[in-house]
């Protein structure tokens, strides 16, 4: 598989992070590297392999519905960056 | 005369010196306090010195850690004190609650201390270089890396900054810099330790464990942070068994593996050799120690390296500079005017945060992870690691069924120079090329001191079990340590 800066740039839009020019670069050439070495796991057949995408044999973790106490508003706000009143605060999204 | 520097003493002996009364709570953190004060400033093991130790702060009730000063990796979050996982994206953050492991342990008596350790940002490397704060030293030699990512626990473990501390282990952050350091790191089975509170890097691996001067030390304290807790789904309702039980000097007719894989090519031939020294010493202790193979141990970083980074790039989501830490609201860079164009402010706040917010590794291993789920790559990549972790998990369950335990060397050279892996990343992957299954397969595992190199530079053993079988790796570990000398060995720092 063939990395360039516009996989790099295209995927860095969906991880919304601003990269710098230099960054492009660099990424684009160590992901290329690290692809290359990952397509390795192309060399065994998994067709007949089920996935494990947790080690554990639990599913389904449920609890009683009963309320329980959650962290006070103001302790929960304590750390934002920008809040208002009750809120955390984000730049304006409509227009 | 050693009870005049109770900060070099194991938290056992200072256990059974505090019975006695031979010493105070208050001394064992004021000589630790010392000791960061005149050492930290060269070795660096933890993250913020400049937030001010809390003198002569005794924490805790009554339990079976009262008196101790404990130390904890800057992801296990800790109510008011910064926890920032040694980023700038969670610059300044105080956590409004404490981690189940750090509950746990106050209720035990143990003292938090108010200065967490360093670490490679959010875990994400294996020399501690990768700190906001700068790297960790080793406190062997300090132009090498003590590893990573727990690197400032085991350092500062090693070096008698600390008594005893916590770290947490993705794919060998806690076994790895113990093995660089000289040290005892445990990484406990998946679901043994609650990861409630810890700031999740790949959920599907991460394990909170005990790093300690020995391996007692090691059973005392995964006796107070093991068990069930109902805010972790995937913590197991397993009784937990008493793990001091298990240290007892025998190991005759223990059935041993040792993975052929794990003697490979480039390997340096030191560690081999000390490694085939500490197998030969297992034997003649009365173990059955016979070749094994655990045929795609090779496929194991490959297939790390896309699962880890894929939980990764979902967990990190929630950096956006909304609910905590750094927000930037102007973006000083706009590479992808197509993309930007049609950014709405919210969007453009979110990619300025997290590109400035995230140092370069951070960065790197978010858009790997989401290179590896985005439509198009998902079955060629995550799906096909999902599948090949089947196969590295069921290598270990057909061995399980003939051998107590594996023995391994827990890395494949000696700790490494600062910056001698840091613009490769492909190479600094590689040193976790022994650890990494473990996590894989949700196995226990510890490493232990076995010896030292001819520059100096510490080595571990590395011993696996089945899940939740600690008690077999405490036995074995145990009978090891207690047989040979490398635990008594101390860097001269």
């Amino acid at each position: 598989m063939a990395i360039n800066r516009e996989t790099v740039e295209y995927v860095a839009h969906l991880s919304r992070i601003d990269l710098e020019d230099n960054e492009l670069d660099k990424f684009s050439r160590q992901i290329q590297d690290i692809v290359n070495y990952i397509d390795k796991l192309k060399a065994l057949d998994t067709d007949l392999v089920s996935p494990t995408s947790h080690i554990l044999p639990i599913n389904n973790v449920l609890r009683e519905d009963i309320p329980v106490s959650s962290l006070p508003i103001e302790k929960t706000l304590r750390n934002a960056p920008m809040k208002n009143a009750n809120f955390f605060s984000v730049p304006k999204v409509i227009e | 005369m050693a009870s005049l520097h109770p900060n070099t003493l194991t938290a056992h002996e200072l256990l059974e010196k505090l019975k006695n009364k031979e010493i105070s709570a208050l001394d064992i953190v004021n000589f630790v306090f010392e000791k960061i004060k005149k050492t930290d400033p060269n070795l660096r093991a933890y993250a913020r010195l400049d937030a001010g130790l809390k003198d002569g702060q005794i924490m805790g009730k009554e339990g079976i850690l009262k008196g101790l000063p404990i130390s904890i990796k800057d992801n296990i979050c800790t109510e008011g004190y910064n926890t920032e996982c040694c980023s700038r994206i969670l610059d300044g953050f105080k956590p409004p609650y404490d981690a189940t492991v750090i509950r746990k342990l106050k209720e035990a008596g143990a003292t938090i201390l108010n200065i967490k350790t360093n670490m490679d940002e959010f875990a994400f490397g294996s020399s501690t270089e990768n700190s906001c704060f700068g790297p960790t030293r080793n406190p062997w030699n300090l132009d090498c890396v003590p590893g990573g990512s727990s690197g400032g626990s085991a350092a500062a473990v090693a070096a008698d900054e600390a008594i005893f501390a916590l770290g947490s282990d993705t794919g060998g952050s806690i076994r790895q810099p113990a093995s660089y350091c000289g040290v005892v790191g445990f990484k406990p089975t998946y679901g043994r330790v609650s990861r409630y509170g810890l700031i999740a890097f790949a959920s599907s691996l991460d394990q909170i464990g005990p790093i300690t001067k020995d391996v007692l030390d090691s059973a005392v304290l995964m006796n107070v942070i093991c068990g069930y807790d109902p805010l972790d789904s995937t913590s197991v309702n397993i009784k937990v068994p008493d793990y001091t039980k298990s240290l007892v000097k025998d190991i005759k007719g223990l059935r041993i593996g040792i993975p052929k894989e794990y003697f490979i090519e480039g390997m340096d031939p030191e560690i081999k050799k000390i490694t085939d020294e500490a197998v030969n010493q297992l034997k003649d202790l009365g173990a059955v120690c016979k070749p094994i193979s655990l045929a795609h141990t090779e496929y194991a970083v490959p297939v790390y390296y896309v699962l880890a980074t894929a939980e990764a790039s979902s967990n990190l989501a929630r950096f956006d500079g909304v609910q905590y830490g750094l927000r930037a609201e102007n973006s000083a860079v706009m590479i992808d005017k197509r993309k930007s164009e049609t950014d709405n402010k919210l969007i453009r706040m979110y990619k300025a945060t997290r590109g400035k917010g995230f140092g370069e590794e951070a960065k790197r291993r978010i858009i790997l992870g989401t290179f590896g789920l985005s439509h198009g790559y998902y079955d060629a990549y995550y799906l096909r690691a999902l599948k090949v972790r089947t196969l590295i998990k069921q290598d270990f369950d057909q061995i399980f069924k003939e051998f107590d335990c594996i023995a391994a060397p827990t890395t494949p050279t000696p700790a490494f120079k600062i910056g001698e892996r840091s613009q490769d990343p492909l190479s600094m992957y590689l040193s976790d090329i022994y650890t990494i299954s473990a996590n894989l397969a949700g196995l226990p595992a510890i490493s232990i001191p076995c010896g030292l190199t001819k520059d100096g530079l510490p080595a571990g053993l590395q011993i696996l079990a089945k899940p939740f079988s600690e008690e077999i790796i405490f036995r074995a570990a145990y009978t090891y340590e207690q047989n040979t000398p490398w635990h008594l060995q101390k860097p001269k720092i």
